[in-house]
């Protein structure tokens, strides 16, 4: 029983990751109508800041944690300036593709520099050690990185629902066109908005350095994971892309525990079921199917 | 607007011109082992047959599959196991290879179909990776990471080890395949499949069941992937991880983008490009595959989003008649109407 429980703690840290993932991913899919392929690659690159900064600079994890998403969100702006938005008017699939020819292209150089083998990140000192939990004791880090992601998420959530900048972002992103017409300039929060989706990526990077391999690949075949639980979720809905994040970390990590040799394959197998019988998504508008 | 733009698609050329290309085609596939390591003259043919199939979905139906790999990777499995497993001649192989291809891309298609536009993109990639963790764990039957060795090229008791003769063994089954797809796109259904890609919920009110369209569309084109799949794997001797996944999706896209979609010169253009930059970039000890798909990629979209092909018959085509250069602005992905967000 106490294994379950671990496994599902398990599920809740790796869901953590999924969360904001898709959080940063839905806020930008909402307001440019654009599918980030290049999310993946800027949460790897979020893993080799801090990495660069404390091998470099010896900059400390907590001071990685604060300027490595600023300095990629400002890189997510510039890029955003740049190449995104001269797509924004076109079919959104140029933009996709677009992304992935970024993801290519940073992950490749990544792997130019550093080769394939992962880089050591040595976890903070004052999260090092386990905590007791009770039935199980777990490791400080991974309960930190959950009580993290579960507060950033709800932060964000205060943000669009209680501000009124958090107003007009939410209204764009329901009603881009409605919300332009009474008066809002919907494109002044463009840039900012993507720059916020790709500092939440690097963000996640930074907090996955400690615990998971740091290596130039470790943002490509999470992307695919990612658009499985936005899928899940509903891209566009903010409390669905974090729900389905948490969902599933845990799906994968009861799978884990039952049938090992099945559970990567389970986030799909989940996607198909969602597909068959909710295509909108679990927290998406209906209307959204067919367009 | 669709009327104008179908007239303009089968009117694009005048004849002789698509008779000389025909030609300058047919003398290049059979002249193209000889001008080149066979091997790669091979890997050219079975790519363009392979970024004609997405053409078909991508080009000229306006959905984009980022998930083709699981249908050129399954078939070269599955074609690598019916060779290894019974003997048979290696075109029956291939062709054995291509349904399973199709029977898997059946229920993915169904479900896939929910979703349109970017999602229909993220969810077939989605079910192309679960393809991939299914090979990668399914080690008895694929190998696993070692892969599928030893695959046979049994033809009738003929000695086709030297690749030079595989290549005219095998090339009658790819120009076989690019004949399908032409005589599709050339049909009435290519015309529905043009009519879904310019505008769904028109096509939807003139009563042709776009679903079902869109699901047939994608079964015949991972056929057809199959097919080029299964060529690939009897070629190479060996069917690897390497072939589901996403990479590989991703490698026949940018193949498209480069040549030009909603062509059928454009993708088998694309593919002879980037396999000889691949094979050039692996001889000069590059080692920037990555790097390089991606600047292209990104060069593509950004400067010349009709491809290669595409731009040249866009320049022929304005040079010609004032009145044409009227239709065929008009059929630009451009200016095509951007379909609703969600959708």
């Amino acid at each position: 029983m106490s294994g379950l429980l671990q496994q599902l703690f398990n599920g809740l840290v790796s869901g953590s990751f999924y969360a904001l993932l898709a959080l940063g991913l839905s806020v930008i899919f909402g307001m440019l109508g654009v599918v980030n392929f290049a999310h993946g690659a800027f949460y790897m690159l979020g893993a080799f800041g801090a990495f660069v900064l404390l091998d470099s600079a010896g900059l400390s994890w907590w001071l990685a944690l604060l300027v490595v998403p600023i300095l990629l969100g400002v890189i997510g702006m510039v890029l955003e300036r740049l190449f995104v938005h001269r797509l924004m008017h076109l079919f959104p699939l140029y933009n996709f593709l677009l992304t992935f020819g970024i993801a290519l292209i940073l992950q490749d150089l990544i792997r130019m520099k550093y080769g394939v083998t992962s880089q050591p990140y040595a976890r903070p000192s004052i999260l090092d050690g386990s905590v007791d939990l009770g039935l199980f004791t777990y490791p400080k880090y991974q309960v930190f990185v959950f009580v993290f992601s579960i507060a950033l998420s709800g932060l964000v959530w205060l943000v669009l629902s209680r501000t009124r900048v958090g107003m007009i972002v939410r209204a764009s992103t329901e009603r881009a066109e409605l919300t332009q017409s009474l008066g809002i300039d919907v494109r002044r929060w463009v840039t900012p908005v993507f720059g916020f989706g790709i500092a939440l990526a690097g963000l996640a990077g930074v907090l996955a350095a400690p615990m998971r391999a740091v290596n130039s690949s470790m943002g490509a075949d999470l992307i695919i994971v990612i658009f499985a639980v936005v899928v899940i979720g509903g891209l566009g809905s903010v409390l669905g892309s974090v729900a389905a994040g948490y969902i599933v970390g845990m799906v994968t990590a009861i799978g884990n525990f039952y049938v090992p040799a099945l559970s990567q394959s389970l986030v799909f197998v989940l996607m198909a079921l969602v597909l068959l019988l909710r295509p909108a998504g679990l927290f998406g508008r209906e209307e959204g199917v067919h367009a | 607007m669709i009327l104008t733009r179908l007239a303009t698609l089968t009117n694009g050329w005048n004849p002789a011109l698509r008779i000389g290309l025909l030609v300058i085609g047919l003398v290049l596939a059979f002249g193209l082992p000889w001008v080149m390591y066979p091997p790669v003259a091979l890997d050219i043919a079975a790519w363009a047959l392979f970024a004609v199939a997405l053409d078909l979905l991508l080009g000229y139906t306006g959905m984009l599959s980022f998930g083709h790999a699981a249908f050129w990777g399954s078939s070269a499995y599955a074609t690598g196991i019916v060779a290894i497993e019974t003997g048979l001649p290696f075109p029956v192989a291939v062709l054995g290879g291509a349904l399973v291809a199709a029977a898997l891309a059946l229920p993915i298609a169904m479900l896939s179909v929910r979703r349109s536009g970017i999602y229909f993109a993220m969810v077939t990639l989605a079910f192309a990776q679960l393809v991939f963790f299914i090979a990668n764990q399914w080690r008895s039957v694929t190998g696993g990471e070692n892969g599928l060795q030893g695959i046979p090229r049994e033809f009738f008791g003929l000695d086709l080890s030297d690749s030079f003769y595989f290549y005219y063994a095998a090339l009658p089954l790819i120009l076989l395949g690019l004949l399908g797809a032409w005589r599709v796109v050339h049909s009435p259904f290519g015309r529905v499949m043009v009519a879904i890609r310019e505008n769904q919920a028109r096509a939807r009110a003139l009563g042709y069941p776009v679903d079902r369209y869109k699901v047939q569309v994608f079964v015949l084109s991972a056929f057809l992937a199959g097919l080029a799949g299964g060529v690939y794997a009897i070629g190479h001797g060996f069917a690897s991880l390497q072939e589901v996944y996403w990479t590989t999706s991703g490698k026949v896209v940018v193949m498209n983008i480069l040549g030009g979609m909603g062509t059928l010169w454009g993708p088998v253009l694309g593919a002879g490009i980037i396999v000889l930059l691949e094979d050039y970039l692996a001889t000069a000890g590059i080692d920037a595959v990555g790097l390089v798909t991606g600047l292209i990629f990104v060069v593509t979209v950004l400067l010349f989003r009709r491809g290669i092909w595409g731009t040249v018959r866009h320049l022929v085509r304005s040079r010609r008649r004032p009145d044409e250069r009227a239709a065929a602005q008009e059929g630009e992905p451009e200016s095509r109407p951007a379909p609703a967000r969600q959708g």
